[in-house]
């Protein structure tokens, strides 16, 4: 295909171009009904409309000229950018740990594309240590990216998919696996790893970066830093989640991919673990572990992978006057799986109950999960709660709702035997129920009290 | 060598340096001077630009409500570029701090929140501002990231957009071409910079605020002052600036012939202009006449520098700096520089020598406070010569060399040594581009690498915003009359040019105009009265807010009861004294009774009488002040003085 010289302009401002024979990258100088201006024709992003050319003039700023102002225009030069992130060899250091990553897409590292105006990911080890050269005094470094998809288009095809690689790599003999991912299904992939890949041998970190790698303060260098550390050095042989600790950069945590979540939608900070402690801290030195007891890191290769999952499963969020048919148009639709996010200590209205009946008849498997997200469903303290159980709604003590629905899944990817399936949910892999919540498994602080205030004065948030 | 404070001023003498009250246009016509103006101004919004905090509520420095550090690192611009002032702030490893305080930040600020769309208020006076300097407005604003990684910004990077180019101002017989003005979110203040830790506060950061910027059309340092007092009284003549310390800076790009931009950044007052730019763009030539002798002495290619790390136990040190860093456990470095012999003492600027620039790079890059270093040609003769000899054996040094002996952290180290290495190198090439810190006393200091177009980004946060035709329009009608306009009518009216600063700073034109034509009152009597006594009372009576709606009230008040307005003046004190009194108290208070004119003239021969000549040579001018003097309180209010001594002189 010959190459679009018109990159991304469409309609009349495409027309004007063409008319003009002015190219993308073209050295233009324009004359207006707002007077003159000079500068390279920049590319045009898709969602942008079709009435100006944009113009990137000496000072390097970019300006739209609008098409309906335009009265002459002349291409006097021409001189496309190269984009390219500098690509230098990733050194080989001996002795150090080899660190595998996978790219899921993301962005860790990106740069700009002209097509959404956005950023894309961009990965090579070449391209990583060219933005990120500290990266080599942690580790030898292979990349390998396996899909590139934003982090809301991740599912369970892409678990299994990630999951057999890991089985693969671990095999062939790697010292730790680093999985690059957006951060919004971070933790829903950290529960999905957690359950199929079992018993492993070496650290598998899942990172992200909240802030793209294309601006300065971006986490994404830091975190890949704290997450190659971790798998390569750490002892934890676990499928963790690496991210920010306080939205400072200053360290980070290793939480367990099934106990934690995305908690704000912007701060660098936002994952946290729910109900319990993180596993670790994590700096450049090295991890400082929180918990005393973890999976420690083995010599053998003896993996288990569980690549299953069946896809048939829904979430219901309770919300006040829910009508039955919600769960009927479940039910209607083949669906095996429901997990229910009660209300307070798990309940729903009663409106409700002979849609779960039928849903229980049909074979369709349903577990409670909270929308207080902190806390144990109790489903014996009130009748609601005795008289669901019995219509076959099973409580997941404190297993967090996105965990539940992937392990629901995966669950019902090996087996449809009501017992199975619950003996599959209620024993836990790697805690994501856990037997008791510590004291300090629950902390939000409330801004305004003087205590908190004093609190966050002193201490880095 | 020679004595090193002798050859700092013979070498400034041999450059041609002069005093600036001393120097013609001719004298920078020999060195080619050559400035630009980059003019900020805050706008006048209720909100910031990209977040819904308030814009104007300040912090002091140990106020806040919270802390956070961030570390910045460079990343590529759109044309695949790193910028060099980018990768030299990654070189100095600063650890920064923001202080938050609840009341003027929200998460925005520090980067955990991106952008909200920008405030509508601060894009609409942004494109008046353009409409108002003459720029073409563009058809569609785009949001672009500049990178400061000074850590200035939390993000790394301004979000600033051009609302106009091409534009032109006109100042005395001559015009400056404009090249933009853009919208841009303002920066952190700093609270302090030491070793390496940055703090900076975020009272201001985010603030809406626009930059003009000029063609380097000025050709000596007075001319750049009138331009920038100009572009400031443009900005303020709309009335939609903010006003007051801070709310208006520039930044002044400066170069001689065969020189490079130079950015003195930050200048708060336009005042100070002419000595900056005068003494950066003899600097500049300093460093050229340097560049040519050391080219002279050593081809380029083949000049290299060496170090040693000293034992501070075989030296004999009497300098306290020296021995607080050896007491700190600081590491001694003793650099040999080739060919640099009556260089490092040579004159670059009024009280500060070429080695003035490596302690101060060393201290801005390589994070090492001042003092440190001392060098083979201190003009101060900070150190005993012995240790200097000392070095020259061990480096086996020739008589052309110098040395630089300099103490840091191990860690620091390492750069410290680059540092001096890329500025010696960088003294082949003559100037090198750089912005620079200024000091009252029109000196500088290094501050950054100059920053190129290479930091420039666009925003992916934000999408573009057009323009319409027909807004623009709609925002053209509510222009005021240029400053052009008002500077002439001012001249025409005969008003005295040193008026026009207070009175365009303060934007007091439009009302000093509805005085003169409304109520038809001599303009040359209100622009004194304004340029001169109301300034004189604002700075004497600051603290007592003064509504000046109240100085039209008078003249309103003087012309209803047919008074003469020469008692203004005093009237204009009391007013100053007692906001709230009304005006025939102040009269009551200034002892003004109403005396017919006839009266007052009838007096004359009377007090003329008793005029008894007080010296031999009494003429007749000391009978008429004599009278005047008697006179003249109750004529206030009540008779033209003029007029009055007109008639005595009869």
């Amino acid at each position: 295909m010959s190459e679009d010289i018109f990159q991304g302009y469409k309609g009349e401002a495409l027309v004007l171009l063409q008319q003009y024979n002015v190219r993308v990258w073209g050295a233009a100088e324009v004359e207006t009904t707002r007077g003159h201006f000079s500068g390279t024709v920049l590319p045009r992003a898709e969602n942008d409309d079709q009435k100006h050319i944009v113009l990137k003039i000496a000072t390097g700023y970019n300006v739209g000229v609008d098409i309906d102002t335009i009265t002459d225009m002349k291409e006097v030069g021409y001189k496309k950018a190269h984009y390219k992130i500098p690509e230098k060899e990733f050194p080989y250091t001996k002795g150090l740990p080899h660190v595998k990553l996978l790219g899921t897409g993301g962005t860790i590292a990106s740069r700009l594309d002209y097509r959404t105006g956005a950023v894309i990911p961009a990965f090579s080890p070449g391209e990583l240590y060219g933005s990120v050269p500290e990266l080599a005094d942690i580790c030898n470094l292979d990349t390998e990216k396996i899909f590139a998809v934003f982090s809301e288009n991740m599912g369970p095809e892409q678990y299994v998919a990630l999951a057999k690689k890991i089985g693969e790599e671990i095999e062939k003999g790697i010292d730790g696996i680093v999985i690059g991912h957006g951060t919004d299904t971070l933790h829903h992939t950290g529960a999905a790893l957690t359950f199929m890949c079992q018993n492993l041998p070496v650290p598998v970190v899942l990172v992200g970066s909240q802030r793209s790698s294309d601006r300065p303060s971006s986490d994404a260098a830091l975190n890949l830093m704290h997450a190659m550390t971790a798998a390569g050095h750490g002892d934890i042989a676990e499928v963790l989640v690496c991210m920010f600790g306080p939205t400072s950069d200053e360290y980070g945590f290793l939480h367990k991919g099934t106990r934690v979540r995305k908690m704000h939608s912007s701060y660098r900070s936002t994952f946290r673990t729910i109900g319990d402690t993180p596993v670790a801290r994590i700096t450049r030195k090295g991890v400082e572990p929180i918990k005393e007891e973890f999976n420690p890191r083995r010599n053998d290769r003896n993996v288990k992978i569980v690549p299953t999952f069946d896809n048939r499963v829904a979430m219901l969020y309770y919300y006040p006057g829910m009508k039955p048919d919600m769960l009927d148009a479940i039910i209607d639709n083949g669906y095996k799986g429901v997990v229910w996010v009660g209300t307070g200590l798990g309940h729903v209205n009663k409106e409700m109950y002979p849609a779960i009946e039928r849903a229980k008849a049909e074979g369709v498997h349903q577990y409670m999960t909270l929308q207080t997200i902190w806390g144990y469903v109790h489903m014996f303290v009130y009748d609601t709660g005795r008289d669901m159980m019995s219509k076959g709604i099973i409580p997941l003590g404190n297993m967090l709702p996105e965990v539940a629905f992937i392990k629901l899944g995966w669950a019902l990817g090996q087996t449809h035997d009501p017992e199975e399936v619950k003996k599959l949910m209620l024993t836990p892999i790697n805690d994501e129920i856990t037997d008791r919540e510590p004291y300090n498994g629950y902390l939000v602080y409330q801004g305004g009290s003087p205590e908190v205030e004093e609190f966050i004065r002193k201490v880095h948030k | 060598m020679t004595n090193p404070r002798k050859n700092f001023e013979e070498s400034r003498k041999k450059i041609g340096y002069i005093d600036r009250k001393d120097a013609t246009q001719a004298d920078y016509d020999r060195i080619g001077f050559m400035s630009g103006l980059e003019v900020h101004q805050q706008i006048l919004t209720k909100r910031k630009l990209f977040c819904r905090c308030p814009a104007g509520i300040f912090q002091k420095p140990d106020q806040f409500d919270a802390e956070i550090i961030r570390h910045m690192r460079p990343t590529l611009s759109e044309l695949g570029e790193y910028d060099g002032t980018a990768l030299m702030e990654f070189r100095t490893r600063k650890e920064i701090i923001y202080r938050l305080a609840n009341k003027n930040a929200c998460t925005y600020e520090v980067d955990d929140t991106p952008p909200f769309q920008i405030d509508q208020e601060a894009l609409e006076k942004s494109i008046q501002l353009a409409l108002a300097s003459k720029l073409n407005i563009v058809g569609e604003v785009h949001i672009t990231r500049k990178q400061y990684l000074d850590g200035s910004i939390p993000t790394g990077f301004q979000r600033t957009a051009i609302i106009g180019i091409e534009g032109s101002i006109r100042l005395r017989g001559k015009v400056i071409r404009l090249i933009q003005l853009s919208l841009e979110e303002d920066s952190c203040r700093e609270v302090s910079d030491i070793g390496h830790t940055r703090i900076y506060r975020t009272d201001r950061l985010g603030m809406p605020l626009i930059e003009t910027v000029t063609y380097p059309d000025f050709v000596n340092p007075n001319e750049v002052k009138e331009g920038c007092d100009y572009i400031r009284f443009l900005n303020r003549s709309t009335g939609l600036v903010r006003t007051g310390i801070g709310a208006g800076r520039q930044d002044v790009n400066v170069s001689c012939r065969g020189g490079s931009r130079v950015e003195i950044k930050g200048v708060a007052h336009t005042k100070w202009i002419p000595e900056l730019t005068h003494v950066e763009a003899f600097r500049q030539w300093a460093l050229l006449a340097i560049r040519d002798e050391l080219k002279n002495r050593v081809n380029p290619e083949e000049w290299k520098m060496s170090w040693k790390e000293i034992n501070p136990k075989e030296f004999h040190f009497y300098y306290p700096a020296i021995n607080e860093a050896i007491e700190r456990g600081d590491t001694l470095i003793a650099v040999n520089l080739p060919c640099f012999s009556g260089l490092l003492s040579h004159f670059t600027q009024p009280g500060k020598p070429f080695y003035d620039e490596f302690a101060n790079q060393l201290k801005v890059i390589a994070c090492v406070e001042k003092p440190n270093m001392a060098t083979s040609e201190d003009i101060d003769d900070v150190i005993s010569s012995n240790v200097f000899d000392q070095l020259v054996v061990m480096f086996n040094a020739s008589e052309q060399d110098a040395q630089i002996l300099f103490w840091a952290q191990e860690r620091d180290v390492k750069t410290a040594l680059d540092v001096i290495k890329e500025r010696a190198e960088r003294a082949f090439a003559g100037v090198p581009e750089e912005t620079r810190k200024s000091f009252v006393d029109g000196t500088t200091i290094f501050e950054r690498v100059l920053p190129g177009a290479d930091r420039m980004y666009p925003d992916t946060d934000s999408a573009p915003i057009p323009l319409e035709s027909d807004y623009i329009e709609s925002l053209r009608k509510s222009i005021p009359e240029e400053v052009a306009a008002r500077y002439s009518q001012l001249m025409m009216w005969g008003v005295p040019i040193d008026t026009y600063t207070y009175i365009f700073s303060k934007n007091q034109y439009p009302l000093i105009k509805k005085i003169v034509e409304e109520l038809e009152i001599n303009p040359k009597f209100v622009g004194v009265l304004f340029g001169h006594r109301l300034k004189n009372l604002h700075g004497e009576y600051r603290e007592i807010p003064f509504k000046l709606d109240r100085i039209y009230d008078m003249f309103q008040y003087l012309k209803n009861n047919n008074m003469e307005q020469n008692i203004a003046p005093n009237m204009l004190v009391e007013m100053f004294k007692h906001p709230k009194m009304d005006f025939e108290s102040i009269l009551t208070m200034l002892n003004y009774k109403k005396i017919s004119k006839e009266e007052i003239v009838n007096r004359i021969a009377f007090v003329s009488d008793k005029f008894v000549p007080f010296r031999k040579d009494t003429n007749e001018q000391d009978r008429v002040n004599s009278i005047m003097g008697q006179l003249r309180l109750m004529s206030e209010g009540n008779v033209n003085l003029t007029e009055l001594v007109n008639l005595i002189k009869k």
